[in-house]
C-alpha cells in the first residue's frame, strides 16, 4: 500500500516569508501591554551580565595586585584584599538580585502575553463566519492554541532573555578583552570563526535530516492513526501480518532519519565544546609566551583573567546562533497566530433590532420585562423614527441564488413562503441543498442573489445577533458543552429558573432520563455529552431550544441517528415544541414530514415540486417515488 | 514497568553500553585540561621554562582532540540507541496490538493507543537519551572536577564539596516543588484546551444561540485561572538561576581570600588557584543540570507507564491448542449463551440466548438501540467470548477453531466501518489478497458498488482517502460489502452495513445476494423493517434477550414488539431519504 506516503507530511514548519517583520509585530503586541516591564528586564539583564564580568576581571587584580605582591614581602597586609573582596561581593549581590528580579518580572510577561494571546484569539475566533470554520480544519485551529502558542512561550521565556544576555556578554567579554590584550583577542576570535563554521557545517545537515525524520514521523503517525482506527476491521479481515510488514517498513525509515538527525545534533555540543577547549589551549600557550617575554606589559594575572574570558565569549556566541535559529522557527507558530486574528470577522449592518413587546392601547410598544411576545425595533435611517413590528414568523425567499463558493451556485432561483405557525418541510436526497437553505434563514451564508424577508424585513437589515436569537436550532449533530446538565439546557436562555429548564426539559420528554442520571439536572457532562446516548443527548438539544422558546424553529435531522422506538418519543417532545411555531423541518422519516403544511421536494439546488402529502403523492412524481421507496438511483 | 521498556533495546545493547562510556572518556578529557592548566602556569610562566609550554600545550591539544572524538561518538552511539529502542518500542507496540482482540481494543481506545505510539514514544526516547548522555555525563563530570580539586588541594575542595551538598539539596526541593505545581497545572491546560475544541467542534450551536459573549467571557475566566496557576508554578523555578550565581560567587569569593592566603603561606600554586575556580563552575553547572535532567525524566515517567501498559496487556483470546482449521457449513448455533463486556460487571448484555441457524438461511435482526444486536452477532465470528453457554459454527464450538480461518469463513461487515487509504482495489483485496480484477468487479456488481465505482475517473483505481472520506456513507458501505463478499465466507454479517444505501438499491442488493450466493447464511441486522421483512426468519431482541423469532408473518401476528415498529415505519410510509448521488 503506498497510501501513507503519499500524505502530506504534518509537523513539518513551513519557512515563513518575512520572520523579521513578524518578530517586530510579535515584539509590539508584548511590549502594548508590559512596556515599562520589558524595559527594565532589559536593564535588569544589563546590569546582571556586567556584574558578572567585573567579577571576572576581579581575578586579574587578585593576582596581579594581591597575590604577586604579596609573595615578595615577608608580612603582608590582608586588609586591601578584604577591601576588595567586600566590593566584588557588593557587585556580585547586585548581579544575583538582578538576576532574579528579571527572572520573576518574565514569568508575569510571558504567562500574561500568553493568556492576552489566548484570550484575543478566542473572542476574535467566536466572531468569525461560519465559512472559516467550513474552510479550515478544526485540527489546524485548535493546534494555533496549543503548539504555536507553546513555540511563542518558549521564544519569549527563554531564547529572547538568553539573546539579550548572550549579546551583551558578548560586547562586553569582547571588550574586556580588548583592554587586556589585543593579539590574543585575535587568536580568540580565529578561533570562535572555526567553530562557528564547523557548528553551522552541523547544524546543517542535522536540520537536513531533522526534515526528513518529521517527514517520516508523519508517515508512521498517519499510518498508526488510520490502523488504530481500523483495528477492529484489521483483526475480522485477519490483515494483522500485512499490517506489520508495512509498519515495519516505514518505521525503519523513521530511524534511520531519526538516528542521523540526532548523530548530527548530539555531536554539535562536543564540537562547540572542545573547539572552545582547544581555544582556550592556544590562548594560553600564546599568553604564556607574552607574559614570560613581558611583551606589551602582558601579566600573569591578565593571562588568568583572558583564559576566563575566552572561556565565556565562545558560549554566549553559540548561544546567539542556537536561539536565532529557534525564533525563526517560533515565527512559523506566529505566522498563524496572527493570521487567525487577521481573518475578517462575520460583519453585521444590521440595526433592526428584537426586543420584548406587550400591547398598549391596541399599539405594540417596547418593555424591559419578558412578555412572551417580540417586536423588531425599526429605527429608519432616514428621518430616525421608529416602528415596531411584531415577531410572528412570517418568512419569505424570493428567487435565492446561493453558493459556498460564489461561482459554484448550489442553490438556484429558491422561493418559498412560511407563514406563522406553519410547518415547512424540506426532503430530498443528500447535498440536494435541504441545510443550505435553514443556514441562510440565520445567516450564517450570505446569499449571492435574491431577498430572505422575515416579518416583512430583509433579513440584511436585523442585526445578526437579534436574527438568530429569534430562530431556534436543533441540527443534526448535537452538540453539547462541558457541564452540568442544567447549564447545558440554560444554554438557550441564560437567565432561566430551575424552573423553567425542568418545565423545557419535560417538554421535550427529556425529564425523565434526566432524573435517573446519578446527580439528576446536575450531572456533569463531559467530551461532548459522550456519556449519553444518541437520543439523549438529541433530546437535551430539543430542551435547550425549547427553553429559548423562540417563535421560529429550526429542525435539521434532529432525528436522524435515532432507533425507531426512541424517536417515538423524540418526536412527541419535538410536536409538543412546534405547537403554534413556525417550523422548518429536515426530515427523512415520513411520519416527521407528512403532517407538513407545505412539502419542498429539492434537487440539485431547486425546489422541483411542493405541496402538502397528499397533493404530492397525487402527483406521482419525485415525493411519490421517494415515499412509495421506489426510487431510482440517480 | 522499566524492564518492559528496557527489553526492547535488544539490538541496541551494544550503542546503550558504549554511550555512556564514551560519555565518561570525554568527561575525563574536559577535566584534565585545567589540571594541565595549572602545570603550564606554575612550571611553564611562572618557572620561565618554554619548552614546557610547548610540551604541556601540545598534551591539551592531543586530550581536546581525543575528547571532541569521544563526545562525537557518544553522541553518534547515544542517537542510535535511542532511535533504536523508539523504533523496537513502535514495532513491539504495534506487533502487539495486532494480536489483541476487540475487548482489548475496547479498553484502550483509539486515541489512546494512537498517543502511546506517537507522543509517549517520543517522550521515552529522548528520555533515554537524556539517561545515556546527560546522566552518566553530569555525575561524571561532577565526581571528576571533585577529585581534581581535591587532588590540588584538600582544604579548598571542602568548600565545594559543602556547596554542592547545599546547593543539591536546595535545587532538588524547588524542582521537587515546580514539578508538583506543574503536575497540577497541566490538567487545567488541557481542560482549556477541550473547551476551546469543543467551541471550534460547536461553533454552529454558539452561533445559532448568538452566545459568543458568554463564552468568551467563560473561557477568559479559564484562562485567567490558567495563568495565575503557570505563575505560581514558575514563580519556583525563578529561584534557580539566582541560587546558582549566588553560590558559584561564594565559592569564588571564599577560594579568592583562602587561596590569597595559602598561596602567601606557599601552600597553594597561582596556576592551582586558577584551576580550582575553574573545577568551580564545572562541579556546580553538572549540579544543575542533573537536577534539570531529573525533571525531565520523571516527567517521562507516565509515558514509560502507558507504554508498559500496552506491551503487558495479554490477548484475552487464544487459538486452541489442536486448531480445526475447516470450517463445515455456516450453519449457527448458540446455547444458553451469557455475555457481559466486563467479566465482574452485573447485568450481562446477553442472556440466555438459544439460537439455531441453518446452513444457507437468511436472518433479519431488529431490535431498539442498546437491545444487544451487534454483541450478538460478534460472538459469531469469536470477536469476543462468551461468558457463559456455548456458539457453534458448522457443529464446533468457535473456541475450538484456529481464529484466522474461522474468520475467513464468517465474515462481518462492522457497523462502524472504515475504508483505508488506497486504491479501491487495494480496499477490495483486503478481503482476498490474491483475488483478480474480474473477482472484485463480481463481488462489486454483487454489492451494488459497481455502478458508481465505474462512474469514478478512475474507476477501481480511484484513490480512497484516510477514513474512505471522499466516498458518501452509502458507498462506503457498498464498498465495504464487497470487500467482505470477496472473502467468499460460508456466514456472512452485516451490522447495519446498508443504513445510508436507499431503499431501492438495499433491496438490491439483497435481491443479489439471494440469487448469487444462496449457501451463504446471512445475518442482517437493520432499522429498516424493508431490510429484514423478507429473510427467512427475523431475530428481534430485545434488551439483551430474544423476544421473538420467526417469520415476518408470525412476527407481525404474535410480536408485540415487532407490530409496533412495522406499524410505525409503514403506517407513514417507510423510510423515506434517498442518500444517493452525493
Amino acid at each position: 500500500m503506498a497510501g501513507p506516503m503519499n500524505r502530506t507530511p504534518r509537523g513539518v514548519k513551513s519557512q515563513v516569508k518575512n520572520p523579521g517583520k513578524l518578530f517586530v509585530r510579535l515584539m509590539k503586541y508584548v511590549l502594548q501591554y508590559y512596556k515599562f516591564r520589558c524595559i527594565s528586564v532589559v536593564l535588569l539583564i544589563i546590569l546582571s551580565v556586567i556584574a558578572n564580568v567585573q567579577g571576572t576581571m576581579f581575578t586579574k587584580n587578585l593576582i596581579d595586585e594581591y597575590i604577586t605582591p604579596f609573595l615578595l614581602t615577608d608580612h603582608p597586609d590582608f586588609s586591601p584584599l578584604a577591601h576588595a573582596i567586600v566590593k566584588v561581593a557588593a557587585f556580585y549581590a547586585i548581579g544575583v538580585l538582578a538576576t532574579y528580579s528579571y527572572n520573576r518580572i518574565m514569568v508575569n510577561v510571558t504567562q500574561g502575553t500568553l493568556r492576552n494571546l489566548r484570550n484575543e484569539l478566542f473572542a476574535h475566533m467566536e466572531k468569525l463566519p461560519i465559512r472559516y470554520f467550513d474552510t479550515h480544519a478544526h485540527g489546524d485551529i485548535m493546534s494555533v492554541y496549543t503548539n504555536d502558542i507553546d513555540t511563542i512561550r518558549q521564544m519569549i521565556s527563554q531564547s529572547i532573555p538568553q539573546l539579550i544576555s548572550s549579546v551583551i556578554t558578548i560586547v562586553s567579554v569582547f571588550v574586556s578583552m580588548l583592554i587586556l590584550n589585543i593579539p590574543l583577542t585575535i587568536v580568540t576570535l580565529c578561533m570562535v570563526g572555526i567553530m562557528v563554521f564547523c557548528s553551522k557545517k552541523a547544524a546543517g545537515l542535522s536540520g537536513k535530516y531533522f526534515l526528513q525524520q518529521q517527514k517520516n514521523l508523519g508517515a508512521v503517525n498517519g499510518y498508526i492513526e488510520e490502523m488504530m482506527n481500523g483495528q477492529k476491521v484489521v483483526k475480522v479481515f485477519c490483515h494483522e501480518e500485512e499490517n506489520k510488514k508495512a509498519f515495519k517498513e516505514l518505521n525503519d525509515q523513521l530511524y534511520i532519519s531519526a538516528d542521523r538527525a540526532n548523530t548530527y545534533a548530539n555531536i554539535l555540543g562536543p564540537i562547540n565544546a572542545q573547539i572552545g577547549n582547544i581555544s582556550y589551549v592556544v590562548c594560553a600557550i600564546a599568553g604564556g609566551v607574552l607574559a614570560l617575554n613581558h611583551i606589551g606589559g602582558f601579566t600573569l594575572g591578565g593571562l588568568a583573567s583572558f583564559l576566563t574570558f575566552n572561556k565565556s565569549f565562545s558560549m554566549p556566541i553559540n548561544q546567539v546562533s542556537m536561539q536565532l535559529n529557534s525564533i525563526v522557527m517560533a515565527m512559523a507558530g506566529a505566522d498563524r497566530i496572527f493570521r487567525l486574528m487577521d481573518e475578517e470577522v462575520e460583519e453585521d449592518q444590521g440595526y433592526v433590532t428584537l426586543v420584548n413587546a406587550k400591547e398598549v392601547d391596541g399599539q405594540l410598544t417596547e418593555c424591559p420585562e419578558r412578555t412572551g411576545r417580540w417586536a423588531w425595533k425599526h429605527r429608519h435611517q432616514a428621518d430616525g423614527s421608529v416602528d415596531y413590528v411584531e415577531v410572528k414568523g412570517d418568512v419569505v425567499f424570493n428567487g435565492v441564488d446561493f453558493g459556498y463558493d460564489p461561482d459554484k451556485i448550489v442553490l438556484h432561483d429558491v422561493k418559498l413562503y412560511a407563514e406563522p405557525g406553519q410547518k415547512i418541510a424540506f426532503v430530498g436526497s443528500t447535498g440536494a441543498g435541504k441545510t443550505t437553505i435553514t443556514n441562510l434563514i440565520n445567516r450564517f451564508y450570505d446569499i449571492q442573489d435574491g431577498k430572505i424577508r422575515y416579518d416583512g424585513i430583509n433579513i440584511n437589515k436585523i442585526k445578526k445577533g437579534d436574527l438568530r436569537r429569534s430562530l431556534g436550532i436543533v441540527l443534526q449533530d448535537t452538540h453539547l458543552f462541558t457541564g452540568t446538565v442544567k447549564e447545558n439546557i440554560r444554554f438557550g436562555k441564560l437567565d432561566a429558573t430551575d424552573e423553567e429548564v425542568e418545565a423545557a426539559a419535560k417538554l421535550a420528554n427529556a425529564d425523565g432520563f434526566i432524573r435517573r442520571l446519578p446527580n439528576g439536572y446536575d450531572t456533569m457532562l463531559t467530551g461532548d455529552g459522550a456519556n449519553l446516548s444518541q437520543g439523549q443527548r438529541q433530546l437535551l438539544a430539543i430542551a435547550r431550544a425549547a427553553i429559548a422558546d423562540p417563535p421560529v424553529l429550526i429542525l435539521d435531522e434532529a432525528t436522524s441517528s435515532i432507533d425507531t422506538r426512541t424517536e417515538r418519543i423524540v418526536q412527541e417532545g419535538m410536536d409538543k415544541l412546534m405547537h403554534g411555531r413556525t417550523t422548518f423541518v429536515i426530515a427523512h422519516r415520513l411520519s416527521t414530514v407528512r403532517n407538513s403544511d407545505c412539502i419542498m421536494v429539492l434537487e440539485q439546488g431547486r425546489i422541483i415540486e411542493r405541496g402538502t402529502h397528499e397533493q404530492l403523492i397525487e402527483e406521482k412524481g419525485r415525493y411519490y417515488h421517494l415515499y412509495t421507496g421506489n426510487a431510482i438511483s440517480a | 514497568m522499566i524492564r518492559a521498556i528496557l527489553n526492547e533495546v535488544k539490538e541496541y545493547k551494544r550503542a546503550s553500553v558504549v554511550t555512556p562510556m564514551f560519555m565518561i572518556l570525554e568527561v575525563i578529557m574536559e577535566m584534565i585540561i585545567p589540571y594541565l592548566m595549572a602545570s603550564i602556569i606554575d612550571d611553564g610562566v611562572n618557572a620561565g621554562d618554554l619548552g614546557h609550554i610547548y610540551r604541556i600545550g601540545g598534551i591539551m591539544i592531543v586530550a581536546a582532540t581525543v575528547g571532541l572524538f569521544a563526545g562525537a561518538m557518544g553522541g553518534k552511539f547515544g542517537a542510535k540507541a535511542s532511535a533504536g529502542l523508539a523504533k523496537n518500542l513502535r514495532e513491539a507496540m504495534f506487533n502487539h496490538i495486532q494480536t489483541f482482540s476487540f475487548s482489548n481494543i475496547d479498553k484502550f481506545s483509539t486515541a489512546g493507543l494512537v498517543t502511546r505510539l506517537t507522543t509517549d514514544v517520543t517522550n521515552v526516547q529522548n528520555a533515554y537519551q537524556m539517561i545515556l548522555r546527560m546522566f552518566t555525563r553530569a555525575p561524571a563530570s561532577l565526581i571528576c572536577a571533585m577529585f581534581m580539586a581535591f587532588t590540588i588541594n584538600r582544604r579548598l575542595a571542602m568548600i565545594y564539596l559543602i556547596a554542592v551538598i547545599v546547593l543539591g539539596t536546595i535545587l532538588f526541593t524547588i524542582m521537587w516543588n515546580a514539578s508538583r505545581y506543574f503536575q497540577q497545572a497541566f490538567p487545567k491546560y488541557d481542560d482549556l484546551n477541550a473547551s476551546v475544541q469543543e467551541n471550534v467542534s460547536a461553533i454552529r450551536v454558539v452561533k445559532a444561540y448568538v452566545r459568543e459573549e458568554q463564552e468568551t467571557t467563560k473561557f477568559q475566566k479559564a484562562s485567567e485561572n490558567i495563568y495565575r496557576i503557570f505563575v505560581k508554578a514558575e514563580t519556583n523555578l525563578v529561584y534557580n538561576a539566582p541560587l546558582m550565581q549566588f553560590t558559584v560567587y561564594s565559592c569564588i569569593l571564599l577560594i579568592s581570600w583562602i587561596g590569597a592566603k595559602m598561596i602567601t603561606a606557599s601552600t597553594l600554586t597561582t596556576g592551582e588557584l586558577m584551576s580550582l575556580l575553574t573545577y568551580c563552575m564545572n562541579i556546580l553547572m553538572s549540579l544543575m543540570m542533573m537536577s534539570m535532567v531529573f525533571v525531565m525524566i520523571t516527567m517521562s515517567i507516565a509515558s514509560v507507564r502507558r507504554i508498559s501498559e500496552v506491551l503487558n496487556e495479554t490477548c484475552d483470546l487464544t487459538n486452541p491448542e489442536h486448531p480445526v482449521m475447516e470450517v463445515a457449513d455456516g450453519s449457527i448455533e448458540f446455547r444458553d449463551v451469557d455475555f457481559a463486556y466486563q467479566k465482574d460487571s452485573e447485568e450481562p448484555v446477553l442472556k440466555n440466548v438459544n439460537l439455531s441457524i441453518s446452513s444457507g438461511e437468511t436472518i433479519g435482526i431488529i431490535g431498539g438501540t442498546g437491545s444487544a444486536k451487534t454483541s450478538l452477532v460478534n460472538l459469531i465470528s469469536r470477536l469476543y467470548d462468551v461468558t457463559k453457554g456455548a456458539v457453534l459454527v458448522g457443529g464446533k464450538d468457535v473456541r475450538e477453531y484456529d481464529m484466522e480461518a474461522l474468520r475467513n469463513q464468517v465474515s462481518v461487515v462492522l457497523q462502524n466501518n472504515v475504508l483505508f487509504s488506497g486504491s479501491i482495489l487495494d480496499n477490495l483485496r483486503w478481503g482476498d489478497k490474491d483475488a483478480t480484477d474480474e473477482e472484485c468487479m463480481r463481488a462489486c456488481r454483487l454489492a451494488c458498488a459497481d455502478e458508481f465505482i465505474r462512474r469514478f475517473p478512475d474507476g477501481y483505481d480511484t484513490h480512497i482517502e484516510q477514513g474512505g472520506t471522499n466516498v458518501s456513507g452509502g458507498q462506503k458501505q457498498r464498498l465495504c460489502i464487497a470487500r467482505a463478499l470477496l472473502k467468499k465466507p460460508k456466514i456472512l454479517i452485516l451490522d447495519d452495513s446498508t443504513s445510508a444505501v436507499d431503499t431501492a438499491t438495499d433491496a438490491k442488493i439483497r435481491k443479489a445476494f439471494r440469487e448469487e450466493i444462496p449457501d451463504t447464511t446471512k445475518l442482517i441486522i437493520a432499522q429498516r423493517i424493508s431490510s429484514v421483512q423478507y429473510a427467512d426468519r427475523i431475530i428481534v431482541m430485545e434488551e439483551g434477550r430474544i423476544n421473538g423469532f420467526g417469520t415476518h408473518e408470525e412476527l407481525l401476528e404474535h410480536n408485540e414488539i415487532y407490530r409496533e415498529v412495522y406499524e410505525s415505519q409503514t403506517r407513514g410510509g417507510g423510510d423515506f431519504d434517498e442518500k444517493e448521488g452525493e
